[in-house]
């Protein structure tokens, strides 16, 4: 960070907590993850207070602000950075914030201390004493606190002191600095080159139309025209891979695979679709309820180099998402993929973080957001695997109930005033949206800094509470609105521009800290941002509102109709492009697929010794495990709609399918599915997408929601697109996207893409993700007393299976437990199971069927040993009937199953009404999962199951 | 005549339209009062009959949970909810609203001791994270009017961060004695959580999840039973839902304005 916007004061007085220091024993297992055995660590927070005139001022702030009444006296210490610190045998090092980095304690504290007449900036940050430390030299002291105790994107950190950094507070003039970046005489390979400087992520293509572009207009681009068009023309905005034209590699045209999910939701026709692929959300209406919103993005880039952070502000991303459609969030999903917690320190390519270290970051990160803004997070998953050591991958999803004013909003209009609400704009997150759409590597970490931000919640939350007074009326406070994310204002205003034109003073908005360059207020992605178009005469009334939330709100320009884009710092011209260049002067990206199938290999005969042992490996699979220990950080029961939450009811021990959301003043509401199996996309991505489909179709239809109305959201996290057989592999998994849409009537209504997930080693050497595809469902609960769980209830109830058992093992979580592809086939899409689910939704809402649960990783073994962990009741089973072996029966993955609990006198007819079913057992007092086999049969007891999937002993 | 709640709202507070809709269900209108609008809107609070601080992250929990809320109240309207209190109002916080009843003074152990130091606090949880469950809770005080005729447990869920009640020995004893305790932790078969979580979530000590103060108007509570006033919120209506309708607690404060 420049100097000019960061004081480095010359003596500042630091305030320890008052819980002073202690032992942080997670610290000392995260440093032996790393390979330091032995090291205890004692931690202590510390608040740094700079501009306090003597040691009574001091020690006032303490006691008011710090000081708690069961913790200890608070330390105060003067500290002058021109005196050495005492020498101490031991190593102890501080931690602080970078200047500038969202703080909200401190912003707070800032706040209460001028209360007392204290005219103060403060700092956060820690100090920590590592015992047992001596032997190490200093290379290895930095990989330890630069790996645990401090990430150098937002913190710096010293030995014995840290030099902490403070933002002025007030915010003078900015010095326009608009830089001219000579272009129109570059060659090719200057040309690129300064692609990569500049980190554009522009293709050479595009350089060149952006090189001809200047040179007909007779001059050179400012650096903010040459960063809007690299914000605007990036993968993470304009969606280049799904929108190119593809060729394959025998020569035959793919349509753009955008306008294959768009075609195949116009084809299914659904009457609830309001909105698809269109704005910022996905607009669905069931019924005579609430129209809803729902998104779901993916943070990945910034979550592998600030796990908090990144995750953290990929939830308000999303939230901001549907505010803008324009909604008020209900509900929020996460599914976070990592690297396996067992990674050897020496297994990690340089300038990764341990995948432990991303877990607790992101689950904290997610959490923070969700319980702060107070929206219940209710659904997700969590995957391990190698893949994910470099990139981890965070999706974060939002369903929102649409706002009164929607039918109002939509285009702005000329003369339109442009008011940014929010947050204020620092040097944060520039350039997010060119950073996500490039491959990590080792300096991606360092480098990146300002592209990952910290975010503020209750900020947030008061914005969306403003959006509800302006929106939630027939008529509307704005005209059109949406949100700032990557890009920043570059890409908000830019947007709503597009058919207008705009023009904009840079010195008008609202500024952290002095010392911006314009194109950094212009491309700032700092969180918490909202713009809206409004009428003039309704400017007043917009501000007063903002103001008596507390949330700021300033006019920064207006729609002009003259599409040019018009950026100006005072009477400095920044930007100025006409809006056709902008948004329709990128040539279509021309890429080449190879769409031949992934080798195939002839099944191999897998061998699993003692059943009831495999039914508790799996069980014990972190995949499969309990994610408990996730769940209850995430407040899941706010606003109290929870009906059906993560956890099975009531006993809340075993794992539920899909979740159900009803406000306790409605009757009908809504269900929430997740399906994603990366594995199998590994050997056939097309069937890897019905798979995903069909297991989020499962997944709502267990508890009882209608599967003729459910809407869908793909969310693809991929390799390089630009290797053929990876966009070979997207290829595959649209097409069977598509193909498992039509045949369940469940329509696309939004998606993202988020590609280039690979990580380059030193020596060249790309390490891909696995192809992961998340489908969310989202579908209708239209009578919710109708609804069940998955929670076993009556001794002696029959359980039925419907659905078939094939021999559809590869990419199973059985192969994985063996630890080698024995070949066959990975689940393939079953055509049946959109009209069973059909039979088995009238026989829930007949009150017919007792409970459900899905069948899905690990099989039917995993399916009835987590149906009697849900209760304190078991099952005695048989499943010869299921399929002619054993291996195949209970440890398939094939699609279309669910498993069923039912009154020993309506079997007959649930199995014939279901056509595909078959009689497996019943309900037994004795808690245990008793199962005949082929072979012979076994037993596991309740006890070792859940010892096995809790992994608790 | 419906009584009226003014439910105090900070900025961060997040579960005060929850707590609306609870005393919605116990025939009481309610106004949202934000602390931010006061001094000016204080007359919405001196006339309300009930008064309710909601739960959520007011100001961040930052420098403590509850801390810069009740700051802010005291040096916006100082001392307003002792007064209210002393005519006769009864006051309910729950989770970071108990956080701020307890900063503000208003529930605290001996009111006669000398010490100027909090006696009671709400520490970070025992097991150090963040906590979403449902628990059983057992309304034990007498002398509290929100769960004096409270004759059964009720169940609700919590969430929350900082919720373990720690107390000295002598103030501990001095709740205990003065009948203060009102509400504890207990396993569902109503048997004591002993201390041991995931019943006990927090770690509080003598399993307390809520507290009152020494005239029984006020109450303070770390679970949300605003969270389950309806049978459809727990599936309670069903084989295999939660029993224990929280509804109760809040009809008991409403029930004891309309008599008074």
């Amino acid at each position: 960070m420049p100097v000019s916007s960061v004081i480095s004061p010359k003596s500042w007085w630091r305030v320890s907590a008052p819980r002073g220091f202690h032992q942080d024993h997670s610290l000392s297992q995260a440093a032996s993850r790393l390979g330091f055995a032995g090291l205890t660590f004692e931690s202590c927070d510390l608040y740094f207070v700079s501009g306090c005139g003597d040691e009574v001022d001091a020690q006032r702030l303490a006691q008011s602000l710090v000081s708690e009444p069961f913790g200890p006296q608070v330390g105060v210490t003067f500290v002058d950075p021109d005196e050495n610190p005492a020498t101490s045998s031991e190593l102890v090092v501080e931690v602080a914030r970078r200047a500038g980095v969202t703080d909200r304690v401190a912003f707070q504290m800032q706040e209460s201390a001028a209360r007392l007449g204290l005219d103060v900036r403060i700092a956060t940050g820690s100090a920590h004493r590592i015992l047992g430390a001596a032997h190490l030299d200093d290379s290895a002291v930095t990989e330890l606190v630069e790996r645990i105790l401090c990430n150098p994107v937002v913190e710096i950190w010293d030995r014995s002191r840290v030099n902490p950094g403070f933002v002025p507070m007030s915010s003078d003039g900015a010095h326009s600095r608009v830089e001219i970046v000579a272009l129109r005489d570059l060659d090719d390979e200057q040309l690129s080159q300064l692609n990569r400087q500049r980190g554009l992520a522009l293709d050479h293509s595009e350089m060149l139309v952006v090189q001809q572009w200047f040179t007909t207009e007779g001059r050179d681009p400012t650096d903010a025209e040459i960063e809007t068009i690299a914000q605007t023309w990036s993968e993470h905005c304009s969606h280049k891979t799904f929108t190119a034209r593809i060729t394959t590699t025998r020569g035959d045209v793919v349509a753009p695979l955008l306008r294959q999910l768009r075609d195949c939701t116009q084809a299914i026709n659904a009457p609830f679709v309001v909105s698809a692929f269109d704005g910022n959300a996905g607009i669905v209406r069931f019924g005579g309820s609430h129209a809803l919103a729902i998104k779901a993005e993916t943070h990945n880039h910034p979550s592998a180099v600030e796990p908090f952070g990144g995750a953290n502000t990929g939830v308000g991303g999303v939230v901001r998402d549907v505010l803008a459609a324009p909604a008020i969030p209900v509900a929020l999903t996460d599914v976070l993929c990592f690297g396996p917690a067992d990674t050897r320190p020496d297994q990690l390519p340089r300038g990764v973080l341990h995948p432990e270290m991303i877990r607790e970051g992101v689950v904290a990160g997610v959490a923070d957001y969700g319980n702060k803004i107070g929206v219940p997070t209710v659904a997700g998953a969590v995957l391990y695997d190698e893949g994910y050591i470099a990139n981890p991958l965070v999706f974060c999803g939002c369903v929102g109930r649409v706002l009164r004013g929607y039918e109002a909003i939509g285009e702005p209009r000329v003369g339109d005033q442009i008011v940014v609400i929010g947050g204020a704009t620092g040097r944060d997150g520039i350039k997010g949206a060119t950073f996500s759409s490039m491959t990590v590597d080792a300096s991606t970490g360092s480098v990146a800094g300002a592209s990952v931000q910290i975010g503020d919640p209750i900020v947030e939350r008061l914005v969306g509470e403003v959006l509800v007074d302006l929106l939630d009326r027939e008529v509307p406070l704005c005209t059109s609105l949406t949100d700032c994310g990557a890009g920043g204002l570059s890409s908000a205003v830019g947007e709503m521009a597009e058919k207008l034109g705009a023009t904009i003073d840079l010195t008008l908005v609202e500024r952290k800290y002095p010392g911006l360059a314009p194109w950094e207020i212009w491309l700032s992605e700092a969180q918490e941002r909202m713009v809206l178009g409004v009428d003039p005469r309704d400017v007043p009334e917009v501000l007063h509102r903002c103001l008596a939330r507390g949330v700021k709100a300033t006019v920064i320009g207006e729609f002009t109709g003259t599409r040019r884009l018009i950026v100006q710092h005072g009477s400095e011209i920044v930007v100025d492009m006409p809006t056709d260049f902008l948004f329709d002067g990128r040539p279509q990206r021309e890429m080449i697929a190879d769409l031949e199938p992934h080798p195939t290999l002839a099944t191999t005969s897998r061998h699993v010794a003692d059943h009831g042992q495999m039914v508790c490996q799996l069980l014990a699979h972190p995949n499969i495990a309990s994610k408990e220990a996730v769940i209850r950080r995430y407040d899941h029961e706010i606003l109290g709609a929870t009906v059906i939450g993560p956890m099975s009811a009531p006993w809340q021990t075993g794992p539920s399918d899909g979740v159900v959301i009803v406000r306790p003043e409605d009757e009908n509401g809504f269900a929430l599915g997740i399906g994603v199996n990366a594995r199998y996309g590994l050997y056939d991505c097309r069937s890897m997408a019905w798979s995903a489909v069909d297991e989020a179709m499962r997944n709502v239809v267990a508890v009882g929601a209608d599967p003729s109305a459910v809407a869908l959201l793909d969310n693809f996290s991929w390799g390089d697109p630009s290797r053929p057989s990876t966009l070979g592999d997207l290829v595959h998994a649209v097409d069977g996207c598509c193909a498992a849409a039509l045949a369940f009537s469940a329509p696309f209504v939004s998606g993202k893409d988020s590609l280039n997930n690979e990580y380059e080693s030193d020596s060249g050497v790309r390490q891909s993700i696995p192809p992961t595809l998340v489908i969310t469902a989202l579908a209708h609960v239209p009578e919710v007393d109708q609804c069940v769980s998955s929670t076993l209830r009556t001794i002696g109830s029959a359980i039925v299976m419907t659905g078939l058992t094939n021999d559809e093992l590869r990419g199973s979580h059985l192969d994985l437990l063996l630890g080698s592809d024995h070949g066959g086939l990975v689940p393939q899409p079953d055509t049946t199971a959109p009209l069973r689910y059909r039979a088995l939704y009238e026989l829930i809402q007949e009150g017919k069927i007792r409970s459900a649960h899905d069948c899905s990783e690990g099989g039917l073994a995993v399916a009835l040993a987590e149906y009697c962990l849900t209760s304190p009741l078991g099952l005695n089973v048989d499943i010869r009937a299921v399929a002619a072996t054993d291996v195949v029966a209970l440890y398939a993955e094939s699609n279309g199953r669910i498993v069923l609990e039912v009154d020993p006198h309506l079997v007959d007819e649930v199995c014939a009404r279901l056509g595909l079913a078959v009689v497996l057992g019943s309900v037994a007092e004795d808690p245990d999962l008793h199962c005949r086999t082929h072979d012979s049969q076994f037993c596991v007891s309740r006890a070792q199951m859940l010892t096995a999937w809790s992994g608790t002993s | 005549m419906k009584p009226t709640v003014a439910i105090l709202v900070a900025p961060g507070t997040n579960r005060h339209h929850d707590l609306a809709f609870a005393f919605s269900q116990a025939d009481c209108d309610h106004v949202f009062i934000q602390v931010t609008d006061l001094p000016e809107e204080s007359k919405n609070l001196s006339s309300a009959q009930i008064i309710a601080v909601a739960g959520g992250f007011s100001y961040a929990d930052a420098l403590g949970s509850g801390r810069v809320f009740s700051d802010e109240l005291n040096h916006r309207i100082g001392g307003i909810l002792h007064a209210r209190v002393a005519a006769g109002v009864p006051v309910i916080g729950i989770c970071n609203g108990f956080q701020m009843l307890v900063r503000s003074g208003l529930l605290t152990g001996d009111p006669e001791s000398s010490t100027t130091q909090q006696q009671i606090a709400l520490a970070h949880n025992d097991h150090g994270n963040f906590v979403c469950r449902w628990v059983t809770l057992a309304p034990v005080s007498r002398l509290s009017i929100w769960t004096a005729g409270l004759s059964s447990n009720i169940t609700c869920p919590v969430a929350h961060g900082e919720g373990r009640v720690m107390a000295s020995d002598k103030t501990l004893t001095y709740l205990r004695d003065n009948d203060m305790v009102a509400l504890r932790f207990v396993n569902h078969d109503g048997t004591p959580a002993a201390g041991q979580g995931p019943m006990n979530p927090n770690g509080s000590i003598d399993d307390i999840a809520g507290l009152c103060d020494s005239s029984g108007l006020v109450l303070g509570l770390m679970p949300h039973p605003e969270n389950h006033v309806t049978q459809r919120q727990s599936r309670s209506g069903s084989p295999t839902g939660i029993q224990g309708l929280a509804l109760n607690l809040f009809k008991s404060g409403v029930q004891h304005v309309k008599q008074s």
